[in-house]
């Protein structure tokens, strides 16, 4: 177990640095190091344009990943991912309306993760009044329901919409994608994602017991309703700001759990520090397919999409 | 001092149809109690009242005294431990990450289980039988295998910081014998037999009269729209007592000294 760890940090180590090189100045391929040493343009190329987009890439995917794993423990349920309750349709609809009002890139940065946090809170009051069912099944009605809802108000704009100027950019922001990053847009969203990141991580036991029944886990002298909260929270803010810089990127949140199970157990203590590293791996190496492999920037979430089911259909085909 | 007792209790899910009404009794250290009564007569109910998942409507739920409201979470599961009739695992753990989680209770907030913990784990299982599984996924396990691991996991629940045998501690148990063949339930009997007999106090449902006869000390009849009957075995599981609560015509015979229900 230990020594998969290390290959694996390794590889995230190794991934990194080659994708700071990889590029297609001056040539598509790798950046030579010996240029690195006296081309200043090189220079600022790495460390203002590839190195926060990079950096963003890492932490979307072990966002996406530790949020998904954790998620699907909460709800006793392998298919949720973690934009599920609401967040990920509020996020959409928020960054599409602002694109109709014509709203600057921050603004647009803004509308999403207050709709996103909109979406989670409808989820829970929702939740709250509906009469049918557990705690854990109502919620998840409930964030159907809002999904849906914002689904629809997002279809109304996409209709509305200037076919032109307006419709491409809310597709392409639907389509996700990390091009027009900078270290402003990363370094004001670093805080929450660290913090949630690291409460994830400091809860990766005590998830196993959250993924238990209710009344077991109360049993075992857990305080399911606000461990599960604070958990929920450590899980979605940090998607939600991820999701506001970088557009919809989707299937990682729901593959890399299933991957890190398959790969390192059931057993939250192991299984979600993989599903993290898996994602960040994951995300850089497609974001480097996003930008290197045609001249024009393809959108990361078909990329992600696409090698995830991939990845995903040969896993689980294969016998462990 | 009674280790669990209820006072004037009732409880329903619907403010309309009380399921309990006026429940009392003492359950003393030491003992096993199995409670008995038809289906939908509230003794999966009571459990959950017991163990405080549920809140009474009226009266009051002691535990060694103090007011089971009272107990702070990580306390309460110290002191009491619950073996569900079934439970559902979506994720497939092995039998020993599985055991391990009784342990919560005992750790401090983020701490992980230690080498010990699992040590004690391990113990538990090997008192049920079940060492020799301990690194097999739990969704493989059969409904009689996996009754087991929930009674391993209390007892490594209520073990202190090494492994003993609990005392002055309270297992809840429901339907322990659900889904065990006949092999398997002896060897239940036995478990609990040797629980009590180091302090441990038990509280049980239970549908098989050859079981409550084999291990009850006490018992608690159950019957629709009346207050429920607490006393020692003997009082309380009568063949008119029976007769009356099921329905049916109900005969109680010795057989080599050992009472037995004939009832076809």
């Amino acid at each position: 177990m230990r020594r998969s760890f290390s290959l694996l940090i390794l590889a995230l180590l190794v991934i990194f640095l080659l994708s700071a090189l990889i590029g297609r100045y001056p040539a598509p391929g790798f950046l030579p190091l010996n240029q690195l040493a006296d081309d200043e343009l090189a220079q600022r190329l790495l460390f203002n344009l590839r190195l926060p987009r990079l950096l963003t890439a890492l932490l979307l995917g072990m966002t996406l990943s530790a949020a998904g794993m954790v998620f699907q423990l909460l709800f006793s349920n392998p298919l949720v991912e973690p934009g599920f309750l609401g967040v990920s349709q509020g996020a959409a609809f928020g960054a599409a309306l602002s694109i109709i009002l014509g709203g600057s890139a921050f603004f647009t940065q803004t509308s999403a993760v207050f709709f996103a946090l909109a979406g989670l809170g409808i989820s829970y009051l929702l939740a709250h009044r509906l009469r049918y069912g557990g705690w854990v099944l109502r919620l998840v009605l409930a964030g159907i329901a809002v999904s849906a809802f914002f689904s629809a108000g997002l279809g109304l704009l996409k209709y509305l919409a200037d076919p032109l100027t307006q419709l491409p950019e809310i597709t392409f922001w639907l389509l996700g994608g990390l091009a027009s990053l900078t270290w402003g847009k990363l370094l004001g969203v670093l805080p929450v994602v660290l913090a949630g990141l690291a409460l994830m991580f400091l809860f990766r036991w005590r998830l196993n017991l959250l993924a238990l029944d209710e009344q077991t886990a109360f049993s075992l002298g857990v305080a399911p309703g606000r461990e599960r909260w604070i958990l929920i929270l450590a899980a979605v803010l940090p998607t939600a700001v991820l999701i506001s810089i970088s557009g919809m990127v989707g299937w990682v949140g729901l593959i890399m759990p299933h991957i890190a199970r398959r790969l390192f157990r059931a057993d939250a203590r192991f299984s979600l520090p993989a599903s993290m590293l898996l994602g960040g791996i994951f995300t850089m190496l497609c974001d480097d397919l996003a930008r290197t492999l045609l001249a024009g920037e393809i959108p990361l979430g078909i990329l992600t999409s696409l090698f995830g089911a991939i990845i995903f259909l040969v896993l689980m085909a294969r016998h462990s | 001092m009674p280790l669990l007792s209820f006072r004037n209790v009732s409880f329903g899910y619907h403010p309309a149809r009380p399921i309990l009404q006026d429940v009392n009794f003492d359950l003393r250290p030491g003992r096993i109690a199995a409670i008995l009564g038809p289906n939908g007569a509230g003794k999966t109910t009571l459990l959950s009242l017991t163990l405080g998942w549920l809140s009474a409507w009226t009266g009051e739920i002691h535990l060694s005294g103090n007011p089971l409201r009272a107990l702070p979470p990580r306390e309460r599961g110290r002191r009491m431990a619950l073996v569900p009739q079934a439970e559902h695992t979506p994720f497939d753990y092995t039998v020993l990450e599985y055991v391990l989680m009784g342990r919560a209770p005992h750790l401090p907030p983020l701490e992980m289980p230690t080498a010990q913990d699992a040590e004690i784990a391990l113990s538990a299982l090997e008192q049920v039988g079940l060492d020799s599984l301990s690194r097999r996924p739990v969704p493989q396990l059969s409904g009689g295998e996996r009754q087991l691991m929930l009674l391993a996991r209390a007892l490594a629940q209520l073990s202190p910081s090494h492994f003993s045998l609990p005392t002055s501690h309270l297992l809840l148990l429901d339907e322990p014998t659900a889904h065990l063949d006949l092999h398997n339930k002896a060897r239940l009997i036995q478990i609990l037999r040797q629980l009590r007999d180091s302090g441990v106090t038990i509280l049980m449902t239970n549908h098989e009269p050859d079981v409550v006869l084999a291990v009850a000390d006490d018992v608690l009849l159950m019957e629709p729209n009346r207050p429920p009957q607490f006393g020692a075995l003997d009082e309380v599981f009568t063949a008119e007592a029976l007769s009356r609560v099921y329905k049916i015509p109900i005969r109680l015979v010795q057989v080599n000294g050992h009472k037995q229900v004939i009832w076809t």
